[in-house]
């Protein structure tokens, strides 16, 4: 009892001398109160510092505090607390010193701290120190994400020292790779950089990239003569392609090494500022309108010395005849130089091929949505031959049927496995319902089904703005839809993508399944090329057109549970999606779902390619594309995969 | 057909005369020229009912100069043409005093020429492109370099961001705020090759291969940022991607200046915490006004309607043309004008917003950081920025400034101290 | 036996009265030359409708007549709009800037003039300096023969392809609402050279006229009543001789009518470029109306709107499209400008607002299933003129006279 007495009572004066010396961290943090409050990344840097430099075990949950958003400061003495959230408006506050509570207080008599992203990496770097050897893996993971961030020289012994004692394989991994990396920069042995370098070379992560990108980074100079002890990289001759004689005489102006020449704009500010008694160096005022004359009265003003003198290609000749054009390496080793240019050599050929890996992953993706949106179409309009503008529109009756659905059931997954029968079953019934009430009589006029069905397209797109009103919906993927699928730094693929992907596939197998191997198929291809015969033996065509276009429009409405998922939930959903499908469905050809396959495939890949070559206009890739289509119909009227015989019907 | 013609035409007249004598002279109107179907309705039919709550409570205080507020609302549908054809109609077969409208700078293109030949009074309240001052329009939304230029330089300053990914939406307000930012960073001494810039279509949706760019741009070690002028629906289809390729925005964080609350309120933004937004106004700013305000507009228009930036646009503007009418005595056209200079009203975000005499508001900027309840935590606040219609950073624009009050040019060059000239260029 | 082209179609004759007195009525009811009674915003309504109504006489002649259901000509009225829009613009910013350059030191080169003329047009969209497409912008005269040049041949080039290479039907109305949707994104496209998305605006600034746009937009008024007079006797001229015949034949069977030695693709080549013509007329006259142009015109929507007047005005008779377009497009500005009272039913108020397009899509479909020949077969039963009912199928001798019952069924 008399013990536990007497360390209290220790514990007790070592406070009060620790606040008696000012040991503690808060003196620190009020050393640096104004910075901290005014929480700019640009003047935090020494309260940091001080804070990472002050070697007190409670800076590293001060600095956790800090960074999640924690601290508070009271406001009527400015000192700094951890805060926890309260009863109604206020917050308890804990001491970091002494990690007690200091009192309860309403929020409007404290001043949240809220370091924005810029400082919790300068915070994460602070606490890398503390973390590396922490026994939380968490916080081990986060200091190595700290480090990946901002890599720093003063980070790589603390890193070095912390990789053998790390229990965690996959960390100690990462702790590896990382001292690789930080080497590569920041050692001090040249030979121990490019054994770095050479280490690394085969790795398409884009930080090894970052890593060895700034190495070769060069700047162009202009000198008298070439600088003998710099890491030259190349010499240029004035009037190459990499430096033409324009680009190096605007070089020499900016290096204050020629006179710049004289532009249109000078010559008319000189001679704005030389007006004398309505001339200018002899010619009138009014005559200025033409090149001609003001470069005359300019010379005229020139030859007295008032404005500079124009510059002659001869200037610019002997300009450029004394100077040496060059590019310099700001890393001055020239053997780290070499080790990186050739291991960036290798890397860039590999992330070339994977690059064109990902982009055809790309294009295939987006393939199978196209072949998703128009795989329904194909049915209705390539098997049936009619014209359904509101296609579009059950794609968006099944994505808002997932959105209704998952309404009622809030679990994700559980969600979709309902939506998707439910989106079918709603587009059916409207399909056949359209079926029945519309489209029956039309069978014979295909240019009305056509306009018809269009009536129906806007007519349900406003009843769905009057239904959900005209905001995007919420649809929102289960939890193992998130996320992507990385084969490495260069080429991933969405989960979801994916998942549209495997989709596509299915409905491929179910719809040739059904044409070719039940009695609803052979039906629907009796029906669809000889409806007469048909009906002559004993097929009702009117209930098989019936189940094929329902089939149809299920289908689509399913389309759009997906498509729902990976874009958005509008009312002009469909609208976006119709042009290209009918596309789809023309381009591969009519009546034939490896038609409509290959038509997804054609789109999707063109429109990737042409992206590809212009990246920074995605408008262009759809225009060139649907040009493209257009030229490509000339050519092969009845698309990629053309019925022939028979079976073309006509 | 004469008769069917003549009987249409009559009915619409009618019509047209009907509203008119309905109202008679004791009611000043109120035209609200916003899209209520199209593709803008997801966006302006909340202004229009921010609209008619503003007028509603106007009227609880007892109307203006004595008598009551009447709004006369009016749909030009998403349509460019029919919003010039709709502000006529407002201004000379219903006689409004002011019309509060538009969202697009399109729309608000093809309005000028209307409000300036009838000497109209307009009030915009979305962010734009600038590059603009018409002698009819008070700009309450932000100017670029309320907006566009601190985000970017928050950006610069305070994430320490080296590259930048410029994506927009094509058309004019994406297309000259790149310029001018392109224009910035160049002067900022941020290279040619460190700015990547991308244009898609509205409602973009296959953003796989852009998201994949835009974190390919990290391979030279530089830190990269994405400032994103994407309009509307594209966002959530941007979002999406950006959360799958699991790019975090302590990586590659992300400013947006088209996206708000009511756009969060279709996504899940549980993988979007941290990316950032720059605006005047947050629904999460901690003022007593804006608690009022919230609360107010849920009452009015349900539980899970949330608020945002133009919004308070239209709530400081309507409110200081109320102020500036009860000055002037009189809704007439250019006494209003005259006494809107210097018309300060207070923030919903705290702070007092005035009115310059280029016709811009001074204002300060919130750059708020996306929480995983879909609203913003507001972590910056600049000073007061006066806004500003000719920006400073591009050269054609440099030199230009616009002052009604005293110089009464919208379009005034300081080198040549001449009014280029008194119509805005549509 | 020849008839006089008049006695043949005495439906011309009304027509133009009622036009004339239409023009007549509308100007002397207007605020620029009379009482005052219609506001000018209503003029400028009046005015386009009567463009669009031009335009869906195009329509009719294109699908009506010959069968050949475009859904892009939509593309070339826009593309007139484009073509005089651009010489509105440069010619006002011209104005402009001439005047605000003459307050300067120095008079400007003829450069620096189209310099500003650039960066004032161009400045909005973030560049200054001309496309090449404006190279004849600053005449009015090459602009104008553009307005028909222009649309001419991209009709003439996409028509002759699609023609030769015998796309037809639903494939080549697919194929031309490609072609408005390449060429919309195309215009989207900031670097085409017409301002994006922002288009060409302010166009019912006429350059050089100061009268207001009170008079301006009667003097628009005449305009569009006149082309769309001469439109409308020069589509009844063509469908009324023997050209109109062909092309008829080619709408009901085009395979006999290649079989009797006519070359149906000529034929169809020269209407669609000539409608593409008109189209591009009613185009410049009807967007320095609206004042603004941009991609969104050309949206397919639009071309497809275009049919639907035609369908419900009635297809196959000139008048019909025009009351079709009318009536369409006027109930449309009436029902969406929230001047139609809205319904209460008790439980739920229709406000037009929300449901007009619900009601045209409906009454579309019912326009398409119940009454084939629209608004114009009204006409009809007031003369007792009977149809043989052939729901568009092909009386021929080979298998479609037995379809024809299956139809019925």
């Amino acid at each position: 009892m008399l013990r536990l007495f007497l360390a209290s009572l220790a514990i007790l004066c070592a406070c009060l001398t620790a606040n008696a010396q000012e040991t503690g961290l808060q003196p620190i943090l009020q050393a640096h109160q104004d910075i901290i409050a005014k929480s700019s990344r640009k003047t935090i840097g020494p309260a940091i510092d001080a804070i990472a430099a002050s070697d007190l075990p409670q800076a590293q949950v001060m600095l956790e505090t800090w960074a999640a958003k924690d601290m508070w400061m009271r406001k009527s003495d400015g000192l700094f607390f951890a805060g926890k959230k309260a009863e109604g408006r206020s917050y308890e506050l804990i001491d970091f010193d002494t990690g007690e509570v200091v009192g309860t207080y309403q929020k409007s008599d404290l001043k949240q701290l809220k370091p924005n992203s810029g400082i919790r990496a300068m915070i994460g770097t602070a606490l890398v120190t503390f973390q590396l050897t922490d026994p939380n893996r968490d916080k081990r993971l986060a200091a190595l994400q700290s480090i990946q961030r901002d890599p720093e020289a003063a980070l790589l012994a603390p890193l070095r020292a912390s990789i053998d004692g790390e229990p965690d394989a996959a960390l100690k991994a990462q702790k590896q790779r990382l001292e690789r990396l930080l080497s590569i920069g920041f050692d001090e042995d040249t030979t121990a950089r490019v054994a770095a370098i050479t280490d690394m070379s085969g790795d398409l992560g884009v930080d090894v990239r970052a890593a060895l990108n700034p190495l070769v980074v060069t700047t162009r100079q202009v000198a008298v003569e070439l600088p003998g002890n710099a890491n030259i990289a190349a010499i240029l001759k004035p009037g190459s392609e990499a430096l033409t004689r324009d680009a190096a005489y605007d070089l020499l102006v900016a290096n204050e090494l020629a006179a710049p020449r004289v532009s249109a704009d000078d010559i008319r500010a000189a001679l704005a500022a030389n007006i004398e008694g309505g001339r200018v160096g002899d010619v009138p005022v009014a005559q200025l309108d033409s090149d001609a004359k003001r470069v005359q009265a300019y010379s005229v003003l020139a030859e007295a010395g008032t404005v500079p003198a124009f510059i002659t290609p001869a200037d610019v000749d002997a300009a450029l005849g004394a100077h040496v054009f060059f590019e310099v390496f700001s890393e001055p080793s020239a053997e780290v130089t070499a080790a990186a240019e050739k291991a960036l050599e290798r890397i860039e050929l590999k992330v070339g091929l994977n690059q064109t890996l990902d982009l055809s992953l790309d294009a295939i993706s987006l393939a199978s949505i196209y072949f998703l949106a128009a795989i329904g179409l194909a049915i209705t309009f390539g098997v049936m031959g009619v014209i359904n503008m509101a296609h579009g529109e059950f794609i968006m009756m099944g994505a808002y049927t997932g959105y209704v659905v998952q309404q009622f059931i809030p679990d994700h997954t559980l969600s979709i496995i309902v939506a998707i029968p439910m989106a079918f079953a709603v587009t059916f019934a409207m399909g056949v319902a359209m079926e029945r009430l519309v489209i029956r009589w039309l069978y014979a006029r295909p240019l009305e089904t056509l306009l018809a069905t269009f009536g129906i397209s806007i007519a349900l797109q406003q009843l769905a703005k009057n239904i959900f009103g005209t905001q995007a919906r919420p649809l929102t993927a289960p939890g193992w839809l998130d996320g992507a699928w990385v084969l490495n730094d260069v080429v991933s693929i969405s989960y979801i993508r994916i998942a549209i992907f495997v989709l596509a596939m299915i409905f491929l197998g179910l719809f040739l399944y059904i044409m070719k191997r039940t009695r609803l198929g052979l039906e629907m291809r009796a029906v669809t090329q000889n409806p007469r015969m048909a009906g002559s033996m004993g097929i009702n065509p009117g209930r098989v057109n019936m189940l094929t276009f329902g089939l149809g429009s299920g289908i689509a409405g399913i389309a759009g549970v997906a498509i729902g998922l990976f874009a958005k939930v509008t009312s002009d959903l469909g609208s976006d999606y119709i042009v290209q499908s009918f596309m789809t469905v023309v381009v591969g050809g009519v009546g034939n779902i490896w038609g409509a396959l290959a038509g997804a495939g054609m789109i999707g890949g063109l429109q990737k390619g042409i992206e590809w070559m212009n990246p920074s206009n995605t408008l262009a890739a759809q225009t060139y594309m649907i040009v493209f289509i257009i030229i490509f119909i000339q050519f092969r009227p009845r698309g990629i995969i053309a019925l022939k015989g028979r079976a073309a019907g006509d | 057909m004469t008769y069917l013609k003549s009987t249409l035409a009559g009915s619409a007249l009618f019509a047209a005369m009907a509203t008119a004598a309905l109202s008679a002279e004791d009611t000043i109107k109120v035209g609200v020229l916003h899209s209520l179907s199209g593709t803008m309705a997801i966006s302006e039919t909340t202004l229009k009912d921010t609209m008619l709550m503003l007028i509603d409570q106007q009227n609880a205080k007892g109307g203006l100069l004595g008598k009551q507020l009447e709004a006369v609302v009016v749909d030009p549908a998403s349509d460019w043409p029919l919003f010039a054809e709709k502000a006529r109609e407002l201004l000379t077969v219903h006689d409004v005093d002011v019309i509060f409208g538009n969202w697009t700078s399109v729309s608000r293109k093809s309005v000028l020429p209307v409000i300036e030949e009838l000497n109209g009074l307009l009030f915009y309240p979305v962010q734009y492109e600038g590059e603009e001052s018409s002698k009819n329009v008070f700009y309450t939304g932000a100017a670029p370099n309320q907006q566009a230029i601190p985000a970017t330089d928050y950006f610069l300053d305070e994430l320490g961001v080296e590259k930048f990914a410029l994506l927009g939406t094509d058309y004019v307000y994406p297309r000259t705020t790149n310029n001018i930012l392109e224009s910035y960073l160049k002067g900022k001494g941020i290279a040619d090759e460190d700015i990547f810039v991308n244009y898609t279509p509205f409602g973009h949706s296959d953003w796989s291969k852009i998201v994949a760019d835009v974190v390919a741009l990290g391979a030279d070690g530089k830190k990269v940022g994405v400032i994103s002028t994407i309009n509307g629906d594209a966002n959530i289809g941007f979002y999406k991607e950006l959360a799958a390729a699991g790019v975090s925005a302590d990586d590659i964080p992300v400013v947006a200046f088209s996206v708000g609350e009511e756009e969060l309120s279709g996504l899940d933004t549980a993988n979007l915490v941290g990316h950032l937004a720059a605006w005047n106004y947050f629904q999460s700013a901690d003022t007593d006004a804006n608690a009022e305000f919230v609360e107010t507009w849920k009452a009015t228009m349900g539980e899970d309607r949330v608020t945002n930036d133009p919004m308070e646009a239209h709530y400081i503007g309507f409110n200081m043309w109320v102020n500036a009418a009860t000055e002037a005595g009189s809704t007439e056209v250019d006494a209003v004008r005259a006494a809107m200079y210097g018309q300060e009203f207070p923030n919903l975000t705290g702070g007092t917003a005035v009115m310059l005499p280029n016709h811009h508001l001074a204002k300060p900027v919130l750059i708020g950081e996306i929480q995983e309840d879909g609203q913003f935590d507001i972590i910056s606040e600049t000073d007061v920025v006066p806004g500003d219609a000719w920006t400073d950073f591009l050269p054609e624009s440099a030199v230009l400034k616009s002052d009604w009050k005293d110089l009464g040019c919208g379009m005034y060059n300081t080198e040549t101290e001449t009014c280029v000239q008194t119509l805005s260029n549509y | 036996m020849e008839r006089s082209f008049i006695a043949k179609n005495p439906s011309v004759l009304v027509f133009l009265a009622i036009l004339s007195l239409f023009t007549i009525a509308v100007t002397v009811l207007s605020e620029g030359f009379g009482i005052g009674v219609i506001s000018t915003s209503f003029v400028k309504t009046l005015g386009k409708t009567l463009c669009l109504c031009l335009i869906a006489v195009a329509m009719d002649l294109v699908w009506g007549f010959t069968g050949i259901l475009s859904l892009g000509h939509f593309a070339f009225f826009g593309l007139g709009g484009y073509m005089i829009g651009m010489w509105l613009m440069y010619e006002r910013t011209r104005l402009i800037v001439v005047e605000s350059l003459s307050r300067a030191d120095i008079p400007p080169t003829p450069s620096e003039v189209v310099d500003a003329i650039g960066t004032q047009i161009f400045g909005v969209v973030g560049s200054s300096d001309f496309p090449l497409i404006w190279a004849f912008a600053d005449s009015l005269v090459l602009q104008l023969v553009l307005v028909v040049l222009v649309p001419g041949l991209l009709a003439l080039v996409f028509g002759w392809l699609a023609f030769r290479s015998r796309v037809t039907g639903v494939y080549l109305s697919i194929l031309t609402q490609a072609m408005t949707l390449a060429l919309a994104l195309y215009l989207f496209q900031n670097d085409s050279g017409l301002r994006g998305n922002n288009g060409l605006s302010g166009l019912q600034n006429l350059p050089g006229v100061t009268a207001s746009q009170d008079v301006v937009s009667i003097w628009f008024l005449w305009a569009s009543a006149l082309a769309l007079g001469l439109g409308y006797i020069l589509a009844a001229w063509i469908v009324s001789g023997k050209f109109g015949l062909v092309i008829r034949g080619i709408r009901d069977n085009e395979a006999r009518v290649r079989f009797l030695g006519y070359s149906v693709e000529v034929y169809k080549l020269a209407v669609f470029t000539l409608t593409a013509c008109i189209a591009a007329i009613a185009g410049a006259l009807y967007y320095p109306q609206a004042g603004i142009i941009n991609p969104e015109e050309i949206a397919p929507i639009a071309s497809i709107y275009l049919a639907v007047w035609v369908a419900i005005g009635g297809r196959g008779r000139l008048y019909g499209a025009v009351i079709g377009a009318a009536v369409v497009s006027l109930l449309s500005t009436w029902f969406t400008g929230g001047q139609a009272p809205d319904i209460s039913l008790g439980f739920y108020t229709i406000k037009w607002v929300d449901w007009w397009q619900v009601l045209l899509g409906v009454s579309f479909v019912l326009v398409t299933l119940f009454a084939p020949q629209g608004i114009g077969g009204l006409f009809d039963l007031w003369a007792n003129r009977r149809h043989p009912d052939r729901h568009g199928t092909n009386l021929g001798p080979d298998d479609s006279s037995l379809r024809e019952k299956e139809a019925l069924e």
